[in-house]
């Protein structure tokens, strides 16, 4: 009997007789407006900031033609007179600061997640709610808190200067201290629950198997545990990376005018400098860094962990 | 399982306690009758009596929650037809747009902010539309909003067992009858759920506010900036700790809504 | 409405409750995922009001032949055809069929009246109506006590009567069932075996079964349809299906054969002389008579015997001519109360499995190790057609 090909377009699912025509129409009424929506409005202008990146800002503030890699040679250094490492220290500095903040988040998250997946089921659930509320809530109101944690008449000063580690009487903020600071306490819940993930889903029985043979704990934690979390790991290092190098409320509030970094340079740009096409060619690195991020992620992991995430 | 160990716990309370300090401080020095954010003089509830008489601060509280219901509304209902389709139907280019719909996710907050407002003055160049103000914010918010409710969504609709629905189509049931009937009020926790994330996520934002805001539409996270950045006062702390409140409550109505659920339904 | 006897076939046309019983024929459907190759080329003729039991292990299509049954799956090629009219067009809620799953895909947030009453409601019927046929369907169903819960709060078996009501109601002129029983314990199976079994006679309407669980198979159908590999390998009713099967799987499938391989050597009118490791055999069973031509019958052949139609006498008996005797000794026996099961070391390596029944008063049977011959009736020696 030939088979016939025709009826092949045609498929069930959930009951539903779909052929390729109604699936067409039924992806334009259900998908479509989101999807259009986020392409018109974020996507398509996001191309445009490419774009801009190319352009000459005129004497009068006017953007436009002729194209250019004006902007971006100045990023690397290399501006109208000559070097000046001011812009690629930014960037330098915003990657270091990114990576420091992973480093940190993951050194103080790591014994966390180990910590919540031991409690008992009950006791897991209001862990993990208490790590997520503050991440929930309003990063400004967090980062500015920090101002007054580390403000000239408070505790931390005033321990501080009794370590001889600050002046006395003088806040610990702006500086760059302060700024890991509140990275690390704006980050760490994006860290900690892809890590705690992959935790739960751990096969203790390596780890014990390991332990019987004689292995002692740090040797169990290489070759039995860490293995087994890396997924979840690595997806906790990216979801703070990518954002931490854009970030620019923490470095403006608690890093003051001395910290440059990427985001408060784009923030410049477009406040008070009103260099557009500058501004556009220093958010194309950020959003070049969200794109080698993004892919990095794509081939290291399966499944999005920002589902697992919210 | 073994229990923790001491350390382990000492460890944990530690980062609570440092996760917890900033919020802790600001309810705190809510209360503080210091008049310019000074050390701690006294208690009083002066400074949320005050909230009320501040017309700045009420229209501000007006805007943001003019904002967060609009584009919540827009959000929710756009993402659950987003989230309905991409796990029901197949379109060329599927698999790109999935991926796609993750940047406003991922993307530094103030790389989104100022592509929009790039667009937006492009756009008012050209045809006079998109004046800054209200109409911007929400469309902005709008469009980070969306990937996230889309993505409850989906979730929920992976979760169910697809015997369901094809049994509601077996025993008779157009297709619209079946999403009306079957479909719609089992998702229905987790629409409500998106709405209350999204509904956070835009009574949080800052950054893109800022830059998409315009004359009279300031919102409360950006008077609370332009204050805090003169200098922090107790009335601001009052206000924050206000927004604080509705943002906890509003996690955890949300994470009640997407509770793990009981078996049946689901596969 | 008379109520036909079971096992009686309900006739194609105007026998035993024809009024309300369709016939359902499938042919040549075929069916892949990819590369895998579900269903290659069915085809079955479904008998008014009988109740045919689609057997076979996981990954055999019975499933997948339901599901296109059913509308929830289209077909690549072949045609399905309800009293004739070819409904390959018709989508799921338009065919006059209705569908009991494996999961029971109860409505959650619903109760289990709204769940009943749902078919119903969908099709407009008015709501006096629908509230009667409801309360009727929830008592045939014994239900009733808890109309009002949700899933939820129901048992395995309970939620299984509500997945049958849901879809009874509807009054479908054929009914699918999905391993319904396949989540519950074995005393529970037993009992809504019986009760869908006169259910079904009760009601006279057309019921398609699957399962993998041969005895449920062999107790509730008219006829049971063997699938492998996308095939039906064995289509008849349980008798036959067990006294007469025709492929090594079937045979191996609906309890346990004693397969034998050996090569004919002559015919001797109906029987088939056939060489063995146990010496030479008669086989006179099905199958024997078919052979090829009187000359040359086929070389190598398969003979199967069912374990309980091999008689074990004790070593020095005398015996009949033209039977088939071979010497065996006891390698293991199973003490089952009502039998014992004998396997035995037979020439040539083989082990033969034998059923005794204890019929006897008084201690019997043989010892582990005692040597014994068994016979193996030629009438009970079937030749296989693989």
């Amino acid at each position: 009997m030939a088979k016939d090909r025709g009826k092949r377009e045609i498929e069930i699912r959930f009951g539903e007789r779909l052929t390729p025509a109604r699936q067409a129409v039924r992806s334009a009424l259900t998908s479509g407006p989101g999807i259009l929506w986020v392409t018109v409005f974020l996507l398509v202008p996001l191309l445009a900031v490419i774009a801009m990146g190319f352009l000459t800002r005129g004497s009068y503030g006017e953007i436009g033609l002729p194209l250019t890699f004006e902007n971006y040679t100045r990023l690397a250094g290399f501006g109208a007179f000559g070097f000046d490492p001011l812009y690629p220290l930014v960037i330098a500095r915003s990657l270091v600061l990114a990576a420091g903040t992973t480093l940190v988040c993951l050194l103080a998250g790591f014994p966390l997640a180990y910590f919540i997946v031991q409690l008992p089921p009950r006791g897991k659930q209001i862990a993990l709610t208490l790590v997520v509320i503050p991440f929930w809530t309003n990063l400004l109101i967090r980062t500015y808190a920090w101002q007054i944690l580390l403000g000239p008449q408070s505790l931390a000063a005033k321990a501080a200067s009794a370590l001889g580690l600050a002046e006395a009487g003088r806040p610990l903020y702006p500086s760059l201290g302060a700024v890991y600071l509140g990275m690390l306490a704006a980050y760490l819940p994006f860290l900690v629950l892809p890590l705690y993930s992959s935790f739960e889903k751990l096969d203790w029985s390596i780890a014990e198997a390991a332990m019987d043979l004689g292995a002692d704990g740090s040797r169990v934690l290489r070759h039995a545990i860490l293995p087994q979390v890396l997924p979840g790991m690595i997806a906790g290092m990216i979801l703070v990376f990518i954002p931490a190098v854009g970030q620019f409320v923490i470095p403006d509030l608690l890093g003051g005018a001395r910290t440059v970094l990427l985001g408060n340079a784009i923030q410049q740009q477009f406040g008070a400098s009103r260099d557009w096409p500058f501004g556009a060619a220093i958010a194309f690195v950020g959003m070049a860094v969200v794109m080698l991020g993004l892919s990095f992620y794509a081939r290291t992991a399966g499944s999005d962990s920002e589902e697992a995430l919210l | 399982m073994r229990k923790p160990s001491l350390p382990l716990w000492l460890w944990a309370a530690a980062i609570f306690v440092f996760l917890y300090a900033p919020i802790a401080v600001v309810i705190v020095y809510s209360f503080n009758s210091a008049r310019h954010g000074g050390p701690w003089q006294g208690f009083t509830t002066d400074w949320y009596g005050k909230l009320f008489d501040s017309r700045e601060k009420i229209d501000a509280a007006k805007n943001t929650l003019i904002l967060g219901l609009s584009s919540t509304g827009i959000a929710t209902v756009l993402g659950t037809l987003l989230g309905y389709g991409l796990s029901r139907y197949r379109f060329p280019g599927k698999k790109l747009f999935s991926r796609l719909m993750y940047i406003p996710v991922v993307i530094p907050d103030i790389v989104m902010a100022i592509a929009m407002l790039m667009f937006f003055s492009l756009i008012r160049d050209r045809f006079g539309l998109f004046e800054l103000g209200m109409t911007t914010m929400i469309v902005a918010h709008v469009t980070f909003q969306i990937p996230f409710v889309a993505i409850v969504i989906r979730s929920r609709m992976i979760g169910i067992d697809p015997a369901i629905e094809e049994a509601a189509r077996d025993l008779g049931a157009t297709a619209a009858q079946t999403f009306r009937h079957v479909t719609l009020p089992m998702i229905l926790p987790a629409v409500v759920a998106g709405a209350m994330l999204a509904f956070t996520l835009s009574l949080d934002d800052f950054v893109v506010s800022f830059f998409t805001t315009g004359p009279g539409a300031g919102t409360l996270p950006i008077l609370i900036y332009s204050s805090v950045k003169r200098g922090i006062t107790p009335d601001i702390n009052a206000l924050s700790t206000l927004i604080v409140l509705v943002s906890v409550i509003g996690t955890l109505a949300g994470l009640f809504f997407q509770r793990p659920r009981r078996s049946s339904g689901d596969s | 409405m008379a109520v036909a006897a079971p096992g009686e076939p309900k006739g194609v046309s105007g026998s035993v409750g024809s009024a309300r019983a369709t016939s359902v024929e499938v042919e040549g459907i075929r069916r892949e995922f990819g590369s895998f190759v579900a269903l290659d080329g069915v085809s079955l003729a479904i008998r008014p009001g009988e109740f045919l039991t689609l057997l076979g292990p996981s990954g055999c299509g019975k499933t997948t032949l339901l599901r296109i049954l059913a509308g929830l799956d289209v077909a690549d090629a072949g045609q399905v055809r309800i009293d004739g009219q070819d409904v390959g067009e018709m989508p799921a809620h338009r065919r006059p069929v209705n569908t009991v799953f494996q999961s029971y895909a109860l409505f959650p947030h619903m109760t289990v009246r709204e769940n009943v009453a749902f078919g119903l409601r969908m099709k407009k019927v008015p709501g006096e109506q629908v509230a009667q046929r409801v309360t009727r369907m929830l008592d045939l169903v014994q239900i009733a006590t808890f109309a009002d819960r949700k899933p939820a709060q129901l048992s395995g078996g309970q939620k299984q009567r509500v997945a049958l009501a849901r879809a009874l109601i509807n009054e479908p002129k054929v009914l699918l069932l999905d391993e319904p029983l396949g989540a519950l314990d074995s005393k529970l199976r037993k009992e809504l075996q019986v009760e869908l079994l006169a259910l079904q006679r009760r009601l006279g309407i057309t019921f398609i079964f699957v399962t993998h669980d041969q005895e449920e198979a062999l107790v509730m159908s008219d006829r049971i349809a063997v699938m492998r590999a996308g095939r039906i390998e064995q289509l008849g009713d349980a008798e036959e299906i067990y006294e007469r099967p025709r492929t090594r799987f079937v045979s191996q499938f609906l309890g346990t054969c004693n397969l034998i391989e050996g090569k004919a050597t002559r015919r001797e009118g109906l029987a088939v002389l056939v060489d063995t490791p146990f010496g030479e055999l008669r086989a006179e069973g099905y199958g024997a008579p078919a052979l090829p031509t009187q000359g040359s019958p086929r070389e190598a052949l398969t003979l199967a015997i069912r374990p309980e139609k091999v008689r074990l006498v004790s070593a020095g008996a005398a015996g009949e001519e033209g039977e088939n005797r071979v010497t065996v000794t006891v390698r293991e026996l199973i003490y089952i109360g009502s039998e014992t099961h004998y396997l035995l070391d037979a020439p040539g390596g083989a082990i033969l499995t034998a059923y005794v029944m204890n019929a006897r008063i008084g201690s019997q049977g043989f010892d582990l190790g005692q040597a014994a011959t068994a016979v193996l009736p030629p009438a009970g020696l079937l030749v296989l057609d693989d």
